[in-house]
């Protein structure tokens, strides 16, 4: 099996794919008193993007073998959601979690990020989704690049590998076209959300992926990061106040009747409006 | 604490804007953001300036002027033509430690996410993403504070980061509304010295293709869709074609396949401003009113007569949308036939 992923040169291909626990948005509930997000109640759920990032690194895995690590910076909790991926064909997880990490903006969850990264030794790609649920919306793909000094192409729908000259390409989605780019290896890719099917998870490999052994927790002490760049401290970001959000008065008139009714009506204030 | 390259004491007191362009023509995003700019430049007695890179953009630069830019630091050079993250990073960065701007703002647009991403690292500063409005705390010797949703209903979290510069932050199309522009105004155009060596330049762009998208942010009238219309689409984008509107969605059908991405409204859709809004079959969940807060008219179609949309509707229907809407069809053709 170990064969497998090497190459002729004899190269092992080793994908990274970063991937986060997200509240279940539909169970997200406002508290009606403090009027903040209660996460509380809700159940989570790996970042729905982050699904369709690990299945390009999978089907990459597939066609050339070599393995696929799965990169999380949070709390421990994070850890059995993640195991999915594992049953989906992933080999190992590398959670990055310590109570110095907590609260950070998308510097020093980027820099924490890469320092993981880079303790897992040379890496070709590293997979992220196209935005998290309750994240940066896309920030962390190219500041992540940034801090390991690779390339990157965002917001790819498709990926192709050239072993020889060690590149890759990457079709990059943009509002009414695309464009074809060509990055060296390492790379950093950001994948266009639904852009593929993820699989399901092999049953078969449950007990497998549950095994103790397959997750490799890391503190900051293990990434012997910087403490100025992790957490709150490395933030430069802070929540500074809460507000009312500045809400249009509405009328709420109801309109009622049968279909034809309410539609005359509606066609009237259309009209008047227009 | 670490700190950004250059700290508060030594920024200027000015606003940049990052001007996107395609084809000759600058990103309307990039003209809401001077707006903007203009306006808080005006109250506080600050500077705006515009970020032109790319590759024979003279005629760029007095849209700028007209849309509020003082200055427009400009870097012309085939290499800057088109944008690669690579190249922009580069020039950007150069330019920003010699100006030293106290904020620096980006559309949030593919690249405009990428370039902001990349550069708030290399300068070690933060970086506000999809701010939904910006303010300068002048007390304060200039705080950027950009307001952000998503934190509760109704609720907006304010963002700052007071000991780093330059603020940078991000804002989507059609969050801020364009100003009249001002032809013939002038200013200062700094020229911007370029390295970048071909040799050196690693990203290849082997294919391009440029096209406009749906634009859902200048829509006059939107048709969205939720769960509750089960998937019939068909019937909404007729009812848009009679209104001379477009149709969007809310994110499950979105999830779903039933409808593309780009037609997604709401906090991590589009943020729209039509005159009216029709929404069927949408609970109202405010990660979705976030995208139609800023319509003129809002009219809501479900059958839940508790339905949290209705709040924020200025015209309820407590009905079917599968019956509604037709009827509704049915109605504006009879008229039309009528007048
Ligand atoms: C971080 C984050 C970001 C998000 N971003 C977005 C976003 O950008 N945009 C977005 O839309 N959502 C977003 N969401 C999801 C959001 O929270 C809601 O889950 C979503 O908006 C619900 O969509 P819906 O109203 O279509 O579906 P539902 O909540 O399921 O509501 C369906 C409604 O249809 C009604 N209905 C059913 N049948 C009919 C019928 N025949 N006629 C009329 N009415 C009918 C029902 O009464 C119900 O009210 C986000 C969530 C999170 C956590
Ligand atoms: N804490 C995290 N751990 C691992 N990956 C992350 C984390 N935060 C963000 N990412 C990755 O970055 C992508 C974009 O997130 P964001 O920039 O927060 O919208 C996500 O889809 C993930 O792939």
């Amino acid at each position: 099996m170990e064969s497998f992923g090497i190459s002729r040169d004899g190269h092992e291909w080793h994908f990274v794919v970063c991937m986060k626990v997200v509240p279940k948005p539909e169970e997200v509930r406002v508290d009606p008193e403090t009027r903040r997000l209660d996460r509380a109640g809700a159940r989570s759920e790996i970042n729905p993007p982050d699904m369709n990032a690990l299945e390009m690194a999978l089907q990459l895995k597939d066609r050339f073998g070599g393995r696929v690590s799965i990169v999380s910076m949070g709390p421990p909790f994070f850890e059995p959601y993640l195991r999915v991926g594992l049953a989906m064909g992933a080999d190992h997880i590398y959670l990055l979690s310590d109570r110095k990490f907590g609260g950070a903006d998308t510097l020093a969850t980027t820099y924490t990020l890469a320092r993981g990264i880079q303790k897992l030794g040379p890496v070709d790609l590293v997979f992220c989704g196209e935005e998290s649920s309750d994240g940066a919306t896309g920030q962390v793909p190219p500041g992540l690049a940034e801090w390991l000094d690779f390339h990157q192409i965002t917001l790819v729908t498709q990926v192709e590998l050239d072993p020889l000259r060690r590149v890759v390409r990457g079709r990059r989605e943009r509002p009414g076209g695309y464009e074809i780019l060509e990055v060296p290896l390492p790379a950093v890719i950001s994948v266009k959300t639904g852009c593929n099917e993820p699989r399901f998870m092999d049953y078969r490999l449950k007990p497998w992926a549950f095994a103790p052994e397959r997750v490799t927790v890391w503190s900051a002490a293990d990434l012997q990061v910087d403490e100025a760049f992790v957490g709150v401290a490395g933030s430069p970001t802070q929540v500074s106040g809460l507000a009312q959000a500045p809400s249009r008065e509405r009328k709420r008139i109801r309109l009622e009747g049968s279909p034809e009714e309410v539609a005359r009506l509606l066609a009237e204030r259309l009209r008047e409006i227009m | 604490m670490a700190a950004s390259l250059y700290g508060p004491d030594e920024a200027q007191p000015a606003l940049w804007v990052y001007l996107e362009h395609e084809e000759g023509v600058l990103e309307r995003v990039s003209l809401e953001l001077l707006s903007k700019s203009r306006a808080l430049a005006d109250a506080a007695g600050w500077r705006v300036a515009g970020l032109l890179l790319g590759h024979a953009v003279d005629p760029l630069v007095e849209q700028a002027f007209a849309w509020g830019a003082d200055e427009v630091w400009v870097a012309d050079h085939p290499l800057l033509e088109p944008f690669r993250v690579e190249t922009h990073t580069a020039v950007a960065f150069q330019a920003i430690l010699q100006g030293r701007p106290s904020v620096f703002l980006c559309g949030a647009t593919p690249n405009g996410r990428d370039l902001a991403g990349r550069l708030a690292v290399r300068l070690r500063t933060g970086l506000t993403a999809d701010c939904t409005d910006l303010r300068l705390d002048l007390e304060q010797g200039g705080v950027l504070i950009g307001e952000v949703t998503g934190f509760g209903g109704g609720i907006v979290a304010l963002i700052t980061m007071p000991r780093h510069r330059p603020q940078m932050a991000t804002v989507r199309p059609g969050v801020f509304p364009l100003s009249s522009p001002q032809p013939g105004r002038t200013g200062v155009v700094i020229p911007l010295e370029v390295n970048l060596r071909p040799e050196e330049l690693r990203t290849r762009v082997v294919e391009r293709v440029v096209g406009r998208g749906v634009d859902l942010t200048q829509a006059p009238v939107l048709v969205v869709g939720g769960r509750g219309i089960h998937g019939r689409f068909d019937l909404l984008q007729e009812l848009a074609a009679l209104l001379g509107g477009e149709v969007g969605a809310t994110r499950p059908p979105v999830d779903e396949g039933l409808i593309g991405r780009e037609r997604q409204v709401g906090q991590t859709g589009v943020v729209c401003r039509p005159k009216v809004a029709i929404v069927c079959g949408a609970s109202g969940a405010f990660q979705f009113v976030v995208g139609i807060q800023n319509a003129g008219t809002v009219i809501a179609v479900n059958t839940d007569p508790e339905a949290p949309i209705f709040e924020f509707a200025d015209y309820g229907v407590v009905g079917d949308a599968l019956q509604v809407i037709p009827a509704l069809i049915e109605a504006l053709r009879a008229e039309r036939v009528a007048v």
